[in-house]
């Protein structure tokens, strides 16, 4: 049956939580009030990616765009855009051109200089519909594969593609399937990475969530070429939609004969399992999560023995990331040549960011790579908020470094990050400007790296720990020169020595700092500084009398009674009852107090 | 195998393809230090203490479990790899308690050790540190607080012994070696063999000491106090005084515990002849009786009967019901002992010396006080009586060698061997064929079923029949046997098991020898040689025919197997729950 109109509601993760069920649930109540239910159809979707407008409804035919969209704006789009064709203006995410028209949402300043490949069905398929996924050419790859070329024709396909790890590594995807396809065994396992675990990253969980099947066909695909008959996924626990449309897609795969015994008629055997993951970070390190898989603590081993050697259950064993497999049936359907045309030398394709921080469109990113972070943050992102400076970028997440604002136009790809004392990770992109501390970021990231270290080896378990000490002194004031000179050292050590991806890396969020940011360390050293007004140790409170207007606000907010003041004169606050939590600040509306 | 050639140091060296790193310096003329790894043992490169550079690598690399490449090129002691590991050494002191001089490990410390090897600053990175309480039980002590996590304790447990009660709990600084549930290790199924404690390189883990119960009572002047030792003290006690491993120095131990004011200086190994006489004559009647439970295990490594009464309560009947021969040696003395000398109970102490820690939980085991008291009073293993020793300024280098106390002083030279893995087996045929037989054997030496391979079988003509026993030390290795034995994969009659690899020679009360020297000498091999040198050279190798256990089935238990016998020397077991919380 022909729809007039197709509604598109965002299922993704940022929207659900701002309600899109409850939105979706709403058009099925007004179409059907309205006797349009028949005509109308609606379709719950994957991440559309500018989810700092979310919740988001796109409205087909005509590409409508509504932007934060709420239950009760759902009323009046069904009777105003579907009953009389009156797009609701007033919720349209718009960027007019300069006849005065709306530009089409690809045209966007946010989606123009995207590329999506992998990213392609999520905002337009519905993820928990095999047959939405079919009809986007779903399945061809592996039947292309499978019938028209050997495993080794696919491997070298890959290979050709120039397709690298997504996961952070950057190591040759066909590289690696040809050592698991080199490997000898009675059986072999193709393992997903989907334990995304960076702080603020949801690159993986997006494309779960909006597109599972393109990862089960790759995987499939991944299957063939290696000699494996069985695939498992390892998703956290925390990605609850994630993992509910992968075990759907995974049902659905299995009742059209796509998974299981002899599949698709095609003569081969695959079948996939859940594993759910329980939060630790570093199982996301492929040994870690290796362990993990098999039911064990999940900590690293040493390497060598790698997986396509020794994996799991001790078999060869080829694991990649989620997104890295969102690549795969593309490269199968349209040759390495058209992936190979994407991106630098070295880095073909595109990447996927999670862009965060301090930025106007928050959201979920394709870009070709190459592009500049400068695009990306000013063209992209739509800038930075408040008319704040941008300071720095931070990549890679709790591995990555701090990118200055100095280096923006670096054409993002693997090898120009790395050179930059960062790196791609698996694509969290966080966005600083003049009020973040340095220091404080970098004493974040290796928060985050100290907890989530497996306790394993000397160097992390201790290492981290006591240059985290050393960072929380610095903020405290209480650091000296010759901490900063141990710590860069500690630094280095840590990465020389440590088991693992996670310990050799973490030491970089400081690293990169004391490189670019060396000025803000030696402030909070030698002037007892914190030039952003962050540390809280270094930053006092004051009231400018000349600008307090004694109305008694800042009083009234402060919840530890710091303040004192008569109306109508100038307050004070006692600095040593003064918990530095900023409450006056905001309250003030003369801008009377410092920090 | 293919060989691999490579550098060291600029050293051209050729060794096996798939050697370690490690073992490939040594052949090259250099030792690289280890911490957490232990041969067989634990394998994990987690303390990365043993790092070197190697050409083109990103990073530096544990040379504990890389392997050799051809034309690999290792740096084993560039300034980057010696300040690296003096980090390391540096991190791991910042986290632990620096109570040296009152240690327990006080001078064989692997991490005082490598500390002074490295010139390292303990306080390089001071800062917080993790405390946690002991963790006691009637055996075993562990304080986390100076664990350097090396895991060695958690890989002895779980790939030798097959226990698996320890493992990290928490994460990152938080991490620390416990049971499941934070639970104490006294609620789990620890079978307390104190393997954990000869592989600890520091003193997060020791026995309990019970030196000071034994000192008071040897003070106590109205006491009469008797030791006994067991076969296995006399081939380990010479290293805590620095002879070599391997020294037989019984005269010297027993001119020890003279001197420590012991009323009467005995052998186990009286005791364990006893026990053959038990145990072999129980196993004929069981070979006799088809409704019998074979094959027959032996019954002498407590902490193998804890592991059957956790993990295999289905097989107890197959347990010999003859109490170890510590038991049998408290209660001969409770009983026979104390009336033939007319020593009141009240007054009787018995103390034991044993290679084990085990032995300290047996003691307090149901149907083990034959005279209504318990058949021995406390026991201390090999390392605390060498405590005990300099303690007391005993200068054990200078005794002359002495002997045991008569009357009942005198053990067999079969009696003597149950200290390494296959003894017990060896003792009981040399015994059981005489019998059966009726007449002297030619030969003594059922050398199948010696050495410290972890699983030997042999067969044995009985007089015509020919049976087929199995040895097995190592609770891994016994695991394999018992699944055998009850998929009925086994034909096995009589199965001699011991707790610890290769037997009480090695038990977890024996004095502790660094991983540099275990990691390279085989140390169970050196000790049970110095047994079976000693049985050589015997005069009396054969239990039966020792005139003591003569003497005490005339005068006091009748015949082997006798109601009295079983009253007094055997006991029973009962199926226990794994996890008491």
């Amino acid at each position: 049956m022909l729809e007039r109109a197709h509604i598109l509601v965002c299922g993704g993760t940022g929207c659900t939580s701002g309600n899109s069920n409850k939105i979706y649930s709403e058009f099925v109540e007004h179409l059907k009030a309205n006797g349009l239910d028949k005509e109308v159809k609606i379709i719950m979707t994957g991440c559309f990616g500018l989810c700092a407008r979310g919740p988001i409804v796109v409205v087909y035919p005509d590409g409508s765009f509504y932007q934060h969209v709420q239950p009760e704006d759902v009323k009046e789009i069904v009777t105003e855009h579907i009953l009389k064709g009156r797009p609701v203006e007033r919720l349209l995410h718009s960027e007019k051109q300069e006849d005065g028209t709306r530009k089409a949402i690809n045209e966007t300043d946010f989606y123009k200089r995207q590329k999506r490949v992998v990213l392609r069905n999520c905002g337009i398929i519905n993820p928990e519909n095999i047959d939405e996924y079919l009809a986007y050419d779903g399945y061809k790859a592996y039947e292309k594969a499978v019938t028209e070329m050997t495993p080794q024709e696919v491997i070298d396909t890959i290979k050709k593609s120039g397709l690298r790890g997504r996961g952070g590594g950057g190591f040759s995807t066909g590289v690696k399937w040809q050592f698991a396809h080199d490997s000898q065994a009675d059986q072999k396992y193709v393992v997903c990475n989907a334990d995304e675990g960076d702080p603020g990253a949801f690159m993986d969980r997006s494309l779960l969530e909006g597109d599972p099947h393109a990862v089960i066909e790759a995987m499939m695909i991944a299957g063939y070429a290696i000699g494996a008959t069985k695939g498992y996924i390892y998703v956290r626990a925390e990605y609850p939609i994630a993992v509910e449309r992968l075990e759907i897609a995974i049902a659905q795969a299995r009742d059209y004969g796509i998974l299981g015994r002899n599949v698709m008629g095609l003569g081969y055997d695959f079948d996939i399992e859940l594993r759910l993951g329980a939060g630790a970070f570093v199982c996301g390190e492929e040994t870690a999560l290796l362990q993990s898989t098999e039911g064990k603590r999940g900590e690293p081993r040493q390497r060598p023995p790698f997986p396509a050697v020794k994996g799991l259950f001790g078999k060869p064993t080829l694991i990649n990331n989620v997104e890295t497999y969102g690549n795969i049936t593309q490269i199968i359907l349209n040759g390495p040549e058209w992936f190979a045309s994407m991106g630098t030398e070295k880095s073909k394709g595109t990447k996927v960011f999670a862009l965060g921080g301090k930025i106007h469109n928050t959201g979920l990113v394709e870009i070709p790579m190459g592009t500049t972070l400068r695009t990306i943050i000013e063209e992209i992102g739509g800038g930075i908020p408040n008319g704040k400076k941008f300071k720095a970028a931070q990549t890679g997440g709790p591995s990555g470094g701090c990118i200055p604002a100095s280096l923006i136009d670096t054409k993002i790809d693997y090898d120009n990050l790395i050179a930059i004392g960062s790196m791609m990770g698996s694509g969290g992109l966080i966005v600083m400007d003049e009020d973040n501390c340095m220091v404080d970021i970098a004493k974040f990231f290796l928060e985050f790296t100290v907890d989530e270290s497996c306790g394993k080896c000397t160097p992390c378990r201790i290492g981290n720990k006591r240059l985290y000490e050393m960072l929380d002194k610095v903020t405290k004031g209480e650091g000296t020169m010759e901490d900063l000179d141990k710590m860069e050292e500690l630094c280095y050590y840590i990465k020389e020595n440590s088991l693992c991806g996670l310990g050799q890396t973490a030491p970089n969020p400081v690293l990169s700092t004391l490189k670019y940011f060396r000025d803000e360390y030696v402030e909070h050293v030698k002037n007892k500084r914190c030039p952003a007004g962050v540390c809280k140790a270094l930053v006092s409170y004051k009231i400018k009398p000349e600008m307090c207007i004694g109305c008694g606000l800042c009083k009234r907010n402060c919840p530890v009674g710091a303040i004192s003041g008569e109306i109508k004169q100038p307050h004070v606050i006692d600095p040593s009852k003064c918990i530095k939590c900023g409450a006056c600040i905001q309250a003030c509306r003369k801008n009377a107090i410092a920090k | 195998m293919k060989q691999v050639t490579l550098k060291i140091n600029n050293v051209s060296v050729t060794v096996d393809a798939g050697t370690r790193i490690l073992d490939a310096a040594k052949k090259a003329g250099f030792a690289i230090p280890t911490l957490c790894y232990m041969k067989d043992v634990c394998n994990e490169g987690s303390c990365r203490v043993c790092v070197v550079e190697v050409k083109g690598a990103r990073s530096l690399v544990a040379s504990c479990s890389a392997v050799v490449g051809e034309g690999m090129e290792v740096f084993t002691n560039t300034p980057k790899v010696i300040n690296s590991r003096k980090k390391t050494i540096e991190l791991i002191l910042s986290n632990h308690k620096k109570a040296c001089l009152d240690c327990v490990r006080n001078g064989n410390c692997e991490l005082s050790t490598l500390s002074q090897d490295y010139g390292c600053d303990p306080h390089a990175y001071d800062g917080v540190s993790t405390e946690y309480p002991t963790d006691e039980t009637a055996y075993l002590v562990r304080d986390n607080s100076k664990c350097v996590l090396c895991r060695r304790c958690v890989g002895v447990c779980n790939n030798i012994q097959g226990i698996g009660v320890i493992g990290p709990n928490k994460r990152g600084f938080s991490t620390h070696i416990g049971c499941a549930f934070e639970q104490p290790l006294a609620a789990t199924s620890c079978v307390a063999c104190g393997q954990c404690i000869t592989a600890c390189p520091t003193g997060a883990l020791h026995e309990k000491d019970d030196t000071n119960e034994v000192k008071a009572l040897l003070a106590d002047k109205d006491k009469y106090v008797i030791v006994g030792t067991a076969p296995s003290v006399r081939v380990g006690l010479g290293e805590e005084f620095g002879y070599p491993i391997g020294t037989n120095v019984e005269g010297k131990m027993v001119a020890a515990l003279k001197r420590l004011g012991f009323d009467k200086v005995f052998d186990v190994d009286m005791a364990a002849d006893m026990t053959i006489m038990e145990e072999g004559t129980e196993f004929l009647s069981r070979l006799k009786d088809k409704t019998a439970a074979l094959p027959m295990m032996t019954s002498c490594s407590p902490g193998w009967i804890r592991y059957m009464e956790f993990y295999y309560p289905e097989l107890l009947p197959n347990l010999s019901t003859c109490k170890s021969p510590q038991q049998m040696f408290g209660s001969i003395m409770k009983t026979y002992y104390a009336k033939k000398f007319d020593i009141p109970l009240d007054k009787l102490r018995v103390v034991c010396i044993m290679p084990c820690v085990a032995k300290k939980t047996e003691i307090f085991r149901e149907h083990q006080s034959a005279a209504g008291v318990p058949d021995v009073d406390v026991v201390l293993s090999t390392r605390e009586l060498a405590r005990l020793i300099k303690n007391q300024g005993v200068d054990f280098r200078s005794l002359p060698n002495e002997r045991f106390d008569d009357p009942i002083g005198l053990g067999s030279s079969a009696g003597l061997i149950f200290g390494a893995t296959g003894g017990v087996m060896e003792a009981a045929l040399r015994t059981v064929s005489e019998v059966v037989l009726g007449k002297p054997l030619d030969k003594l030496d059922f050398k199948a079923v010696r050495g410290t391979k972890g699983i030997k079988v042999a067969s044995v003509n009985l007089n015509g029949e020919v049976i087929k026993v199995c040895v097995a030390s190592g609770l891994a290795n016994a695991k394999k046997v018992l699944e055998d034995v009850k998929a009925g994969k086994s034909d096995y009659k009589f199965i001699e098991i011991m707790t610890c690899p290769g037997g009480c020679v090695n038990g977890g009360g024996q004095p502790i020898q660094p991983s540099s020297v275990t990691n390279n000498v085989n140390v169970r091999a050196l000790r049970a040689k110095a047994i079976y040198d000693a049985d050589k050279k015997a005069p009396l190798r054969k239990c039966h025919e020792n005139p003591v256990v003569k003497t005490l089935y005339s005068e006091f238990f009748g015949e082997p197997g006798s109601h009295r016998a079983h009253e007094i020397l055997h006991t029973s077991y009962k199926k226990r729950e794994k996890y008491n919380f």
